[in-house]
């Protein structure tokens, strides 16, 4: 009874204790794991048993092909869906991050959260890009913009439902603050005209963009002159002079934000006092950088919790799979297992084999499922609904830590799959194990 | 239905084999009730019974470009319109960022044309009576414990007050529910009087977000929606008006392709699911061949082995289905009762039959080739082992 107990214990703690190391292992740790697994294997005794179990086994898979593509599919489909949620997250938050910068600045009015919601009249714009830790250019003006952010229904291309998209006023100075910037196509807009340049994102999703088409924007006609790429979240906007999208909104001489470039990062607490501490302004100052991060925290957590869940899920499913499969591996090689331990092979090369066979087979999954997700999802573009109420392109990233991420969850299934019909395969009284057919 | 102990046994043959193919087939069906409430939440965004008669016009610039106060007596003016009300989105937030939730100043019959969003002839009473009174619903009053009587503040983050205050405070004088056990999420708002809201405001000035008409006859609602926004044809403040449900859908659809998600990650659970429960059946079927010959010995035809081959897969699919959808529809409740507004419909009739059907037709596919191969078998050849 009590050594029963005992039996049960120690396999829950030999099959949790690994995969929360897996878990919490680097990359290179488990590569370290993999080779300290290959010297065993082929410089002890015991390990050149198992890698001689391990290397019959791996023989007799094309016997029971069918049953052995049950494991490899269905962790190739965890590994695929988990993959690709976590690749839209992560796309969603470096397309936000790239945006901002530390040594950018940005004004908006005390107590909004996002520049739809702020507003700053001339005076404050006037008295913020004149603090000295503002940078000036070759002809000593302050290099900032005063910006005017609003949303324009404007059907998308694939649906032709009108969607919200960032309409951005920018001022003269704007082409010096965002160095990255390039017109891909077409020209820069003039000054004072009802001229807009179109992000290559925004460009894509949205109907009558393309260079020389005309927007309504609040009963007027605009022309887009050009196509800009940013390599940011910029890229979902449309851009034009400030000066023209107030008169068109009846904004007056009021905007939405200020951006200014500081002389450097390390200036923004400077910057920040001195604004604090005058008394004729009543603005939040934050780097861009930051501001950028924030707008992306919240839906790319949300993501990513939910992308987890559903792996979790489907990874208890294949789980399972698997362990049906090992099991009648286990099963149908009973007779050959038995063989092997009546002619002097010892429990532990026995477990090891068919745990070998089991990872080989996962980590197959996770690198057909990984391939996959990485062939059809990465820079796949998709839209959501971002900060502004406006939308925000971006692409889905499938990155090496997010492959590696799966392939770890390819070894957990495997680990756990392969274990149980393991340690069932070492433990089969030899006479039994030799009379079964 | 006389041979169900016959399938049931041979289905049980194997106990950790079955048990694991079920366990599978459930988290399949578990993944498939959950994502399935996501879907049906979006899709049936603002589907409710009353939205067929009521209107929503916003400016046709941006549902964010606020309408002059004075269109009110001109819509309410048309013939068909019972009832104009308007709103104006706040945007204020309750101690944290993260704890958000909808509040709206919202017009003084607000709650007569949202007859759904139920408060008692008191607390209405009450509610005409204070000038900065504010209504919440249930689900959120729980969330944060307010009672009645209590103040709650509100940092604005689009209006400030005048004399530059950010900080709003409000007097709890109701609490308002909603019956449809489908659309509690609606009890997650705060209303509170527009004329307040406008009065203290530092750029107010007589303008709201939105109007909402009440019209008698839902079959009229094109041609009134077409005379409001003729009021202000050509004017600097051109609208747009939509039924209820056409307004909501194209907020939604602007969140994510969610039909487009969901329907990628079934597509890989399923085609998972039927490769790993057909390997089971081909197993079951492969072991059991001597035994299907001695049922064809003793005169069972070549169709009824066929059908209780059928029958013993589609019992598989069925029994684990049926198990994971009841889990995603306890999992719905629950998540539903302890976060409150999140877009998931409860597991209704339509996922139960949806769900039922693919379990039979999964089971059917799984099973037809090892039946097939149970139905031609040779008596002769699968005694001896052949």
């Amino acid at each position: 009874m009590w050594r029963k107990i005992g039996y049960v214990l120690s396999l829950i703690v030999a099959a949790v204790v690994p995969v929360i190391v897996l878990v919490l292992l680097p990359a290179w740790g488990i590569l370290a794991a993999v080779a300290l697994l290959i010297a065993w294997l082929a410089l002890t005794r015991t390990g050149r048993q198992a890698w001689s179990a391990t290397a019959l086994a791996i023989t007799t898979i094309p016997q029971r092909i069918g049953s052995s593509c049950v494991v490899v599919i269905g962790i190739a489909g965890v590994v695929g869906v988990l993959v690709a949620l976590l690749a839209m997250a992560e796309g969603f938050r470096a397309t936000l991050q790239q945006t901002g910068s530390d040594d950018t600045a940005i004004a908006l009015r005390a107590g909004s959260q996002t520049e739809i919601n702020s507003v700053l009249d001339h005076g404050s714009v006037v008295v913020l890009s004149q603090e000295p830790q503002v940078k000036r250019d070759a002809q000593n003006r302050p290099i900032a913009s005063p910006e005017i952010v609003v949303a324009a229904a404007i059907p998308k291309k694939a649906s032709g439902i009108t969607a919200n998209v960032e309409i951005r006023g920018v001022g003269e100075q704007a082409w010096e603050l965002y160095p990255r910037l390039r017109i891909i196509a077409g020209r820069r807009f003039r000054p004072g005209l009802r001229e807009l340049i179109v992000g290559k994102g925004a460009a894509r999703e949205f109907a009558h963009t393309g260079i020389g088409s005309s927007l309504d924007l609040n009963g007027q006609p605009w022309t887009v002159v050009g196509e800009f790429d940013s390599g940011d979240s910029h890229n979902s906007e449309l851009w034009a002079d400030t000066a023209a999208v107030a008169t068109t909104y009846q904004r007056g001489n009021s905007v939405s934000s200020v951006t200014v470039r500081l002389e450097s990062a390390r200036s923004f607490d400077a910057f920040k006092a001195t604004i604090a501490s005058d008394p004729r302004l009543k603005v939040e100052v934050q780097t861009t950088r930051k501001y950028f991060n924030a707008q992306s925290e919240g839906l790319a957590k949300i993501i990513r919790v939910l992308g987890t869940a559903v792996a979790v899920i489907m990874g208890i499913g294949a789980l399972f799979g698997a362990l049906n499969t090992m099991y009648a591996a286990v099963a149908t090689r009973a007779r050959e297992i038995a063989t092997l331990r009546a002619i002097g092979f010892r429990g532990a090369p026995v477990v090891v084999s068919v745990l070998i066979e089991t990872l080989l087979l996962a980590v197959g999954g996770g690198v057909i499922g990984a391939a996959i997700a990485w062939l059809l999802f990465d820079n796949y573009t998709a839209s959501t609904l971002g900060a502004n109420f406006s939308q925000v392109v971006f692409e889905f990233r499938v990155t090496p830590a997010l492959l590696a991420t799966g392939l770890k969850w390819a070894l957990a299934i495997g680990f756990l799959g392969g274990l149980f019909p393991a340690v069932r395969a070492a433990r089969m009284p030899v006479t039994e194990g030799l009379r079964e057919l | 239905m006389k041979y169900l102990h016959l399938v049931w046994s041979a289905l049980f043959r194997r106990k950790t084999r079955t048990v694991f193919t079920l366990l599978s087939v459930m988290a399949a069906f578990l993944l498939f009730g959950l994502l399935n409430s996501v879907r049906a939440a979006f899709a049936n965004a603002g589907q409710s019974v009353a939205g067929a008669s009521r209107l929503i016009t916003i400016s046709k610039v941006s549902f964010m470009v606020s309408l002059p106060k004075s269109l009110e007596m001109r819509i309410q003016a048309l013939p068909g319109v019972a009832a104009v009300s308007y709103a104006n989105w706040f945007g204020g937030i309750y101690q944290d960022p993260k704890n958000f939730f909808a509040n709206e100043a919202v017009a003084p019959n607000f709650f007569d044309v949202y007859s759904e969003l139920k408060l008692s002839a008191a607390e209405l009473r009450a509610f005409a009576a204070t000038r900065t009174g504010a209504v919440v619903g249930a689900s959120l009053a729980q969330k944060f414990h307010w009672k009645i009587g209590d103040q709650i503040p509100l940092q604005a983050t689009i209006f400030p007050q005048k004399g530059g205050g950010n900080t709003w405070t409000f007097n709890l004088v109701g609490i308002y529910h909603v019956a449809n056990p489908s659309e509690k999420g609606r009890e997650n708002a705060m209303f509170f009087h527009w004329k307040y809201f406008d009065e203290a405001t530092q750029f107010g000035g007589g303008n709201v977000g939105w109007y909402i008409e009440k019209i008698a006859q839902p079959k009229a609602a094109d041609r009134i929606a077409q005379a409001i926004d003729a009021i202000s044809a050509n004017s600097d403040h051109e609208t747009k008006t939509q039924s209820e449900d056409a307004f909501q859908a194209s907020f939604v659809s602007q969140f994510a392709d969610i039909g487009l998600i969901v329907g990628s990650i079934m597509g890989a659970v399923f085609f998972t699911l039927v490769l790993l429960t057909g390997n089971t059946m081909a197993q079951a079927v492969r072991e059991r061949i001597p035994e299907l010959a001695i049922l064809k010995t003793i005169g069972f035809s070549n169709r009824s082995v066929l059908a209780l081959v059928l029958a013993e897969s589609a019992l598989l699919l069925v029994l684990g289905g049926a198990a994971g959808l009841g889990l995603a529809e306890l999992a719905v409740s629950v998540i539903r009762a302890r976060l409150g507004a999140i877009p998931m419909l409860p597991v209704g009739l339509g996922s139960w039959l949806q769900g039922l059907a693919l379990m039979v037709l999964i089971g059917l596919l799984v099973g037809a080739l090892p039946a097939r191969r149970g139905m031609t078998l040779r008596i002769v050849d699968a005694l001896a082992g052949r």
